[in-house]
């Protein structure tokens, strides 16, 4: 248990000390203001439009804030995505590569400490990103608009979980992988589950349950674009989230099941990483 | 058994079809400065690894400190610094120690004591809170050894320690061993620098194409001593006379040269030479350079790695 801490403690102080929190922080800090003065005027313009002589219905006035906040939500996400794949994406594979891990192993600390140290301190700093990006989302609505996302929470648990799976999938392939074999593959898988989420959605709307099916199977294979349609379900009004085909429309709901699906298979990538790195020759 | 610090038999190594260490078949005693000899990509440092649980063997059995390989409690006792290495550069020198002294479980107060201690003896204190990547390869080589000595280990495994030093930064890492020697820490030297390990270790192994071909302590020297001898005057009586002290009796000039098993034979040389009235201008005995036997073992065949 030491070792664990000892190894997250010192994976927190890499990514520092490499400057990737600081780019992170900068970066996320500019796409808050962005988002933040681009959603002051769309809702000066909405309110002006509408001013207090002529209200227009409160329903419509929800949907089209939603719309905004998913749209920014959509993008965080879309970060999160990155993070969770690029921060941890040579943590295993580089220090194997530099021969750093050689004075590491021959400490009197299991393998399997320095996987889980490293994997807690990436989800560590995923959820602070989270929670920064996305807080910072829904802060700057309220404080604007006055205006609250239904099921916030639930969302974000969903988009963690997508996190924690490719982050998890990003330290799984850097025990074997190289650093940049690992990032393709990781991402590839990504890419996987985003087309397989669309067509499950595509399918769902054409009736057409073969090309769902495959879009189903595709999200068990990486359950990512799932969790992300599952956390929009959750944000969404039942108004918006039918419409059609947006990034975050829901024709085909995913399964609750699919939460389990994916903590199992979080479980699953962390065994299996512990396994093969435990017996590689390093 | 129990004073072994290395005990292997028939570690073998293959990677796919390629055999990295044939069979690595050799004993260490404790507190022994071991070196490890052989032209490179003779296998010292898979065979390292090996021992430090980095690489697991193919074939074969050993016991480092008295523990299977790769035993965790072994490793608290043991100490390494790797080759190649490449340390946590965005560190300073005190938290790289610091971090790896914790990764051994030292406790923070006798972990801050050993950091200024082994600071000073590597010749670092005023470069302690600068970071490892503005230091320069000795000092990089220096605060790497430190490493390896923070627990201060009964075992330490050195992997071509002086490779890419100075003469300073060489004669540095070599009192370290011999400071080491002296306080009972045993040292296992992978080094291809002959004229280092003749100074610091007490046996040597020499491995050659993945096997061990030769161990033995460096004070006995399997090849016995050489002995030179200048007289006034030489004849055949003499010669055969001289050949009932050692063998390879043979004139070289003015001199005479023949191989004996020890220098205790010089004194009986030099009063049987006396005895038979010949005048002795110089008797000297040389032992056979590392580098001379390093040759031999290796033999001809052998080309540079």
């Amino acid at each position: 248990m030491n070792g664990i801490i000892t190894i997250a403690h010192l994976t927190l102080h890499e990514v520092r000390g490499r400057r990737v929190a600081l780019a992170a922080l900068i970066l996320g800090v500019a796409f808050l203001a962005i988002f933040a003065i681009g959603f002051n005027y769309i809702y000066s313009d909405v309110t002006g439009a509408t001013s207090p002589t002529s209200p227009i219905p409160r329903i419509q006035y929800d949907i089209a804030l939603n719309f905004i906040v998913m749209a920014g939500l959509y993008a965080v996400n879309f970060l999160i995505v990155m993070m969770a794949v690029l921060t941890p994406i040579d943590t295993l594979s580089g220090d194997i590569r530099s021969g750093s891990i050689q004075t590491l192993v021959t400490k009197p600390i299991r393998r399997v400490e320095i996987v889980l140290g490293k994997w807690l301190a990436f989800w560590v700093i995923l959820g602070v990103y989270l929670i920064l990006m996305a807080g910072g989302v829904l802060l700057i609505v309220r404080v604007i608009a006055n205006y609250t996302l239904p099921n916030a929470a639930q969302g974000m648990f969903f988009i963690f979980l997508e996190g924690t799976v490719l982050m998890t999938l990003s330290i799984l392939g850097g025990t074997r992988l190289s650093t940049l074999a690992n990032g393709v593959t990781v991402l590839g898988l990504f890419g996987l589950a985003f087309i397989g989420g669309w067509l499950e959605q595509i399918g769902a709307y054409n009736g057409n349950p073969t090309a769902q099916n495959f879009g189903i199977v595709a999200s068990l294979f990486v359950p990512t674009e799932a969790l992300w349609r599952l956390s929009a379900y959750y944000m969404q009004p039942p108004l918006v989230r039918d419409v059609p085909l947006t990034p975050f429309s829901i024709v085909s709901v995913p399964s609750v099941w699919m939460v389990a699906w994916a903590a199992l298979y979080i479980v699953a990538a962390l065994l299996i990483a512990v396994r093969l790195f435990n017996t590689r020759d390093l | 058994m129990i004073d072994l610090a290395i005990d292997t038999r028939g570690l073998r190594k293959e990677y796919g079809a390629k055999v990295a260490v044939e069979d690595l078949t050799l004993t260490v005693s404790r507190g022994e400065v071991f070196g490890f000899l052989g032209p490179n990509g003779a296998g010292k440092t898979t065979s390292m690894k090996m021992l430090l649980g980095l690489v697991a063997p193919t074939a074969g059995s050993a016991r480092v400190l008295g523990a299977p390989l790769g035993d965790r409690k072994a490793r608290a006792r043991m100490g390494f610094l790797p080759e190649h290495f490449h340390f946590q550069d965005w560190l300073t020198g005190r938290e790289f120690l610091r971090f790896h002294g914790r990764l051994y479980g030292i406790s923070a107060g006798p972990l801050g004591r050993r950091i200024e201690e082994l600071l000073k003896q590597v010749d670092l204190l005023d470069a302690g809170e600068r970071k490892l990547r503005e230091y320069s390869k000795g000092m990089l080589q220096r605060i790497g050894l430190a490493q390896a000595l923070l627990n201060e280990p009964d075992l330490v495994f050195l992997d071509e320690p002086t490779s890419g030093l100075d003469p300073l930064g060489r004669l540095l890492v070599r009192d370290m061993i011999v400071h080491m020697r002296a306080r009972g820490t045993g040292v296992f030297l992978n080094s291809h620098l002959l004229s280092e390990v003749e100074v610091t270790c007490d046996r040597v192994a020499f491995v050659k194409r993945g096997a061990v071909v030769r161990q033995m302590a460096l004070a006995e020297q399997g090849g016995g001593v050489d002995v030179e001898i200048r007289l006034g005057k030489t004849n055949a009586a003499l010669l055969a006379g001289l050949s009932q002290f050692g063998r390879d009796v043979r004139v070289d000039q003015d001199r005479v040269r023949m191989k004996v098993k020890d220098e205790a034979r010089l004194p009986e040389i030099a009063r049987w030479l006396v005895g038979q009235g010949a005048a002795i201008y110089h008797l000297g005995a040389e032992r056979k350079s590392l580098e001379a036997l390093f040759l031999e073992v290796m033999g001809e065949d052998e080309r540079p790695g």
